[in-house]
């Protein structure tokens, strides 16, 4: 069976190569033809990759080594990916998968141009393939085939990690195909309204998975570590989140090039970086040069061809920006203060706060080459992203209404005195009424301002309220991203300075207050799962009238030798009760239960800011219905 | 306005946004990336500043482990290969793998006293995954 997939890995090799070949001698029809190809073989050979773990096959080498057969049947399809070789597959197939998207679904008009699209997302294929085939393959046999796998990474096994790795594979591999526009189009020196319609569709495309993905991927570490927070400014965390950043510029730069055919060397620029950031992002992560969980394949050899994939790419397509870019139009005038001018500023800043972000991500990196050892935290970043970013914030309502070309300025003392004065009653009620710091009750007034501001753009445009249902759909995305980044802020906010945790050492029956909250544990018992045992702590939770049962959670997995916290979560509707159940420990001779409680206020803000941002990215996706 | 009047206010913005965020880079890398000590280090190079945020590495010393009154915080002596030792406290939960002789890296401060308050604490995960600060630990003969 794996040989078949062996076999249908090496076909779509050559239909990459082919449709490589076909797309960068411009022919559109034949490219396409070579992309569907590459992709329905891709997909039969993922397939039996898929079925191999379903099965338990052990005479496959990456399933014995990464699976087992009491694993539930999700975790068994799941562990597919949930390794290096497995997830490199998948890269592989999704990006022969954009690439035969892109067959079916570019629009341009322009054959030449399309073709080349899918010549270079062909060769982007090859690099892939060649990568998984020679260097990383899944389709190695063991004999003798052992009788029991060695089991997945027990903190792995869980429904939001199983589809963490598709999604953001989704929004990283996407971006190559917005890397294969741009090459395309930097090629025959067209970068211009017809590209960035092109272009802006499939920088969607990548972002709305990228967003969800990132969020499942935190989700995970908010109730899978036990740690209570939701961002550790982890380098993995930050390798998923600069091409993000960077993909958030693109398509704020890429509506300049469809509206007025300016910016368009820039978006070029933006749509190959966003993809060299994807593939950075993997190679911190494969390489193992970073301390993380992700690190499953410390393999210098992976990391030194990953970089040297990245250096390949990048050189490729940034020599070919620096031939192509001065021949590209300006499109038309405008002035400093302009739409323009504020799309110009959201650029600089989102690209500014990217690179604090990989300076302090490889900053430990540089200082261990220089001889120390240090780590740089969420401090570094609270001092010089989070500032950056809250800068781009503030203008955000008040330039979205300029207008192309130059802004009427008419209406800015209102603004200014709005937004001052939304601040200043912020401030009073922060330290006079609620007892929060100031960076807080500003952050606060920040999240409302976006909030508002985005439903007065809605109103602004609309002009009547009888219009606002009959607005285009991208009006309506760009209306609930911004109102999805507000209620972020706001969540983010709140839940980070208004944490609370504590640590308890209970007996049973004995009782101790977190926030309000009186717990008393019942009892401890030992459970059983199908790969697991565990011991499961009833915590009663009392609050005035209010009253709730937690059941953290401590499993031990025997083939893994690992244990990992379930923790139990109560929503109060306005924040999470939570709890993570540590050791037991011997105090003064008597057997006590140590806790973790936190109690983490409007914490659901933030997923469902991101899960706005993200249902906002596929409203702009909507084509504009036809007057 | 003309081009390049336009692109020189953009590249002046541009490059001022970004002499901004080196600035503070410069001063939150200074004040907080952590530095790492291992007992070793510590009677090398003495103890950092009051209040400074480091890192602290080693081993567990076996039969260090004690608990205070209320239970919730855990004290600990953390070893290398050096004669020398750092006392760890900390509140919470001890990580999933955490073990007398086990490798252990722990975020905090140090107190008047030498003691080593820790407000995270990472144990070794498994055979794959080493904290990279940590040299292996000699097996005493």
């Amino acid at each position: 069976m794996i040989e078949l997939g062996h076999f249908a890995a090496f076909l779509a090799l050559a239909a990459a190569l082919a449709q490589g070949l076909f797309g960068l001698t411009g022919q559109r029809r034949l490219a396409g033809l070579a992309a569907y190809a590459g992709f329905a073989v891709m997909t039969l050979s993922f397939l039996t990759l898929v079925v191999a773990f379903a099965r338990s096959d052990f005479s496959v080498a990456l399933v014995a080594n990464n699976s087992h057969t009491l694993k539930p049947m999700l975790y068994k399809v799941a562990g597919a990916w949930g390794n290096h070789e497995g997830s490199m597959a998948l890269w592989c197939l999704v990006t022969l998968g954009f690439g035969a998207a892109g067959a079916l679904w570019m629009r341009t008009g322009r054959d030449l141009f399309e073709a080349r699209a899918l010549g270079i997302q062909g060769l982007l294929a090859v690099g892939a393939l060649a990568y998984l085939l020679f260097a990383s393959s899944p389709f190695l046999r063991l004999d003798p085939a052992p009788f029991q796998g060695a089991g997945l990474n027990p903190l792995l096994q869980d429904p939001a990690l199983s589809f963490h790795p598709p999604m953001l594979y989704l929004g990283y591999v996407g971006y190559s195909f917005v890397f294969a526009l741009a090459a395309a189009g930097m090629m025959e020196a067209r970068v211009d309204s017809v590209w960035a319609k092109e272009a802006r569709r499939w920088s969607l495309a990548a972002f709305i998975p990228l967003s969800l993905g990132i969020a499942l991927g935190s989700y995970w570490a908010y109730y899978e570590l036990g740690w209570g927070g939701w961002w550790f400014w982890d380098p993995v965390e930050n390798a998923s989140l600069m091409p993000w950043l960077i993909g958030a510029a693109l398509l704020h730069s890429v509506v300049v090039t469809e509206k007025r055919e300016g910016f368009g060397a820039w978006s070029a620029l933006l749509a190959v970086l966003a993809f060299l950031f994807s593939i950075m992002g993997a190679f911190l992560v494969r390489s193992g040069i970073l301390t993380s969980v992700h690190a499953f394949a410390v393999d210098p050899e992976r990391g030194t061809l990953l970089l040297f994939g990245l250096l390949t790419y990048g050189g490729f397509a940034l020599g070919l920006f620096a031939l192509r870019a001065p021949k590209l139009a300006g499109g038309k005038p405008w002035v400093l203060l302009s739409r323009e001018g504020a799309l110009m500023a959201n650029n600089i800043v989102l690209i500014v706060a990217a690179l604090t972000v990989l300076l302090g991500t490889l900053f430990p990196l540089m200082a261990e080459a220089a001889g120390r050892t240090i780590s740089v935290g969420e401090p570094y970043f609270n001092l010089t992203f989070t500032p950056m970013l809250a800068l781009l914030l503030v203008i955000l309502p008040v330039v979205q209404a300029w207008a192309w070309g130059k802004a009427d300025l008419k209406a800015w003392s209102k603004w200014a005195i709005g937004g001052a004065a939304l601040a200043l009653v912020f401030l009073a009620l922060g330290v006079g009424f609620w007892d929060i710091s100031i960076g807080a009750a500003l952050g606060l007034a920040l999240g409302i301002w976006l909030v508002f501001g985005a439903l007065w753009e809605v109103k602004r445009r609309a002009i009547t309220p009888g219009r606002i249902f009959r607005l285009p759909p991208r009006v309506w995305g760009m209306t609930l991203a911004h109102m999805g980044l507000g209620l972020f802020v706001i969540g983010a906010v709140v839940e980070t300075t208004g944490r609370y945790e504590t640590t308890v050492a209970l007996a049973e029956g004995g009782s101790g207050t977190v926030a309000g909250w009186t717990l008393t544990l019942d009892q401890v018992r030992a459970i059983e799962g199908p790969n697991w045992y565990a011991d499961r702590a009833q915590l009663m939770a009392t609050r005035g009238g209010a009253k709730a049962v937690l059941a953290p959670t401590k499993r031990y997995y025997p083939a893994a030798q690992m244990p990992t916290t379930e923790t139990a979560i109560h929503k109060t509707g306005t924040g999470d009760l939570y709890a993570a159940l540590g050791e037991q420990r011997i105090v003064d001779g008597e057997p006590r239960w140590v806790f973790r409680v936190y109690y983490n206020p409007l914490i659901d803000m933030v997923y469902f800011g991101v899960i706005l941002m993200a249902l906002g990215g596929a409203f702009s996706l909507w084509p504009r219905r036809k007057a | 306005m003309r081009a390049r009047t336009r692109r020189l206010y953009t590249f002046g913005i541009a490059a001022l946004l970004l002499l901004a965020a080196a600035v503070l880079a410069f001063f939150a890398l200074r004040e907080n990336a952590n530095l790492f000590y291992t007992p070793e280090i510590l009677a090398e190079k003495g103890q950092p500043e009051d209040g400074k945020v480091v890192k602290v590495g080693g081993w567990v010393e076996p039969g260090s482990l004690a608990y205070s009154e209320d239970g919730a915080t855990m004290i600990f002596t953390v070893i290398d290969n050096s004669p020398h030792t750092i006392r760890v406290s900390y509140t919470g939960i001890a990580p999933d793998l955490f073990r007398e002789g086990q490798g252990v890296v722990a975020t905090g401060q140090f107190g008047p006293e030498g003691a080593f308050t820790a407000r995270q604490i990472l144990a070794k995960h498994d055979e794959n995954y080493q904290p990279r600060e940590l040299k292996p630990l000699d097996v005493a003969g």
